[in-house]
């Protein structure tokens, strides 16, 4: 049936992301990574984490078009939740992450069923005042949160009771990776799926959306749970994996901090995050290595080339150079005969 | 005065004779597919839409007429829910749905076009059609499978797209196409949605006067029972097209009927000329 259906409309009219051997590609270089810098194991699980963090900002960002500064708002709530559970309830670390991007979701239901009837830079300011309120919501509440000293102390259990944290992060490193495969492939189902084209097209035109009958104000709140869930996730992992949670998590530089590293690499994307978030927190280790004085006017400088040469971020940089040399190639094919 | 001059270039019959006949019979038995009754919008102290009686019935071809700045868009955005009136109610199919929400109209059977384009330009033609469709077949929910692969969709998006032949561009970005091609799959997203009442906002809007015949063309192929109101400047396509017509001025109704009654109507020729001539 899917042949015939195939032959009714052109190639690509109903585009979506298809398999394709590039696909291979970043799995091959995190596992590569794995057995090749077996000593940079702690900040490679950070790395991942962050990609998490990047896709769950994405399907809200990239796919939905919600204007978001607050999301580290769901990583940090993510990160107390699996904080808390591991040091009250159980060690045991997969539950912890459901724990963890369930409480996320639950927040991000709330505030977006508040929050999303405003779009632009208001949704933006609200979005951002959010995080701030959860912060000092945090702050103050020292029994359950630790309140400035944040949470510590906690015990991660073996992971399927098989696989216990090493000291080099290595168990880290591939639990990290196996979150990250199944959130992947989660949102690419998501973003390919009838409900991904719909989040797509409020992006584009909300007001339109309305018009065809869509529910906008109900699929943006769905977009920004599932987008919230995944953030707790990495928030989750993220305690799990470093044993500690601070204040740091719910903060308003941590929100933007995701943001720039998913502009740099591409909204909207699918793959941005995975470009940009290992690039930006690279750059920003070696930056700091090299020069531990002036790296922020390093990183600062590469910043302002990009927004200059790369606005739509890396991935987009590639398109376009991609498409070049390709339309160049084509011209030197037909001058060939002649 | 472009538009006055139209208007004394019509020719004396409408070319679709005979329809006040039918009209005046459609009118007297079957129930409205769309009514207001008593509408007003007020701004402050300006009011924009006054009192306005207005019944499309099934199958309509009803053409909502006036000089610029008389309400029309106002009135669509009041029926479709888009603004809320002041006072007055709107029925669909005889339920009321003046408190009723623009998506939910939708849902209804209620379909509208917009005078400027508002189409989804960073996505593909086709899916600019598929987008109603999986709203209307009940897919918007679905987080998993591909339209490229749901038979009804695509089946219904390249039927859609033939008839419109915009099949051969399904493919291309929106953003790419030429105004006229953008200004049919504004036409096409409602008909995807397979209105019992289309609200077309000056479908011609934008286009050459040699190129509207296509949006005619398009009008003139709509199915039957589909009841239309539409707004339009191009007094060439209103006779053409409608059989029943209403004139707008200042926000309330001065007068409706036939095409040859509202051509013979000394008012609306005033409005249109400007009282001085009148």
């Amino acid at each position: 049936m899917n042949t015939i259906v195939r032959q009714l409309l052109p190639a690509g009219a109903l585009p979506f992301y298809r398999l394709r051997l590039a696909d291979v590609l970043p799995w091959v270089v995190a596992i590569a990574a794995f057995f090749l810098f077996d000593t940079y194991m702690s900040i490679g699980a950070q790395i991942l984490i962050m990609v998490i963090f990047g896709i769950s900002l994405d399907l809200a960002l990239g796919f939905a078009g919600i204007n978001t500064l607050g999301h580290a708002a769901f990583f940090g709530v993510g990160a107390y939740a699996a904080g808390y559970f591991s040091l009250h309830v159980s060690p045991e670390p997969l539950s912890g992450l459901l724990v963890a991007g369930g409480l996320a979701a639950l927040i991000g239901l709330l505030s977006g069923w508040l929050l999303l009837r405003t779009s632009g830079l208001a949704l933006l300011m609200l979005t951002m005042v959010t995080t701030v309120v959860l912060h000092e919501f945090a702050n103050s509440w020292r029994s359950v949160t630790g309140g400035a000293d944040g949470l510590s102390g906690m015990e991660t259990a073996p992971l399927l009771g098989l696989f216990s944290f090493d000291l080099y992060g290595k168990t880290a490193y591939l639990y990290a990776l196996g979150v990250l495969f199944v959130v992947f492939f989660a949102v690419r189902i998501i973003a390919n799926s009838p409900f991904g084209l719909s989040i797509r097209g409020i992006r584009e035109n909300a007001k339109r959306m309305l018009l065809v009958g869509t529910p906008v104000h109900a699929k943006l709140i769905l977009a920004y749970t599932l987008s919230a869930a995944i953030a707790g996730v990495a928030g989750g992992l993220s305690a799990q994996i470093t044993r500690t949670v601070s204040l740091d998590l719910l903060s308003f530089q941590l929100s933007g901090n995701i943001l720039i590293m998913l502009i740099v690499g591409g909204v909207g994307r699918l793959y941005g995050a995975f470009i940009g978030i290992p690039l930006y927190m690279l750059l920003l280790d070696r930056a700091a290595a090299i020069d531990p004085f002036h790296w922020m006017f390093f990183v600062g400088i590469a910043l302002i080339l990009l927004v200059r040469f790369a606005p739509g971020g890396l991935l987009a940089l590639t398109a376009q150079l991609y498409a070049r040399v390709r339309g160049r190639l084509a011209v030197n094919f037909a001058k060939e005969p002649q | 005065m472009n538009l006055a001059s139209r208007m004394d270039a019509l020719p004396a019959q409408p070319l679709s004779s005979g329809s006040s006949a039918a009209f005046a019979a459609a009118s007297a038995s079957a129930a409205c597919a769309l009514e207001t009754r008593g509408l007003c919008k007020r701004y402050g102290a300006i009011e924009v839409t006054r009192n306005v009686d207005l019944r499309i019935e099934r199958g309509a071809r009803h053409a909502l007429i006036g000089p610029n700045g008389a309400g029309k868009t106002t009135f669509v955005n009041l029926v479709t829910g888009m603004v809320a009136p002041t006072a007055g109610s709107i029925y669909l199919d005889g339920r009321e749905v003046t408190l009723v929400s623009a998506q939910k109209r939708v849902v209804g059977g209620l379909a509208r076009t917009f005078q400027i384009n508002t189409l989804f330009t960073e996505l593909t033609v086709a899916e600019n059609i598929a987008i109603p469709l999986v709203q209307r077949l009940g897919l918007g929910w679905k987080l998993w499978g591909k339209p490229a692969h749901h038979a009804g969709v695509v089946e219904e998006a390249a039927a859609l797209l033939e008839q419109l032949g915009l099949l051969p561009l399904a493919s291309r970005r929106v953003n790419e196409l030429a105004y006229g091609q953008r200004r049919m799959i504004e036409i096409a997203i409602a008909l995807a949605l397979k209105p019992q009442v289309l609200l077309l906002d000056e479908p011609a809007a934008g286009i050459p006067n040699g190129e509207s015949g296509m949006i005619l063309d398009l009008l003139e192929r709509l199915p039957e029972h589909i009841s239309i109101l539409f707004i339009e400047h191009d007094m060439n396509l209103v006779f053409r097209f409608a059989k029943k017509i209403t004139v707008l001025v200042e926000g309330s109704v001065l007068t409706e009927g036939t095409p040859a009654e509202i051509r013979a109507d000394e008012r609306v020729r005033n409005v249109y000329l400007g009282r001085r001539h009148g």
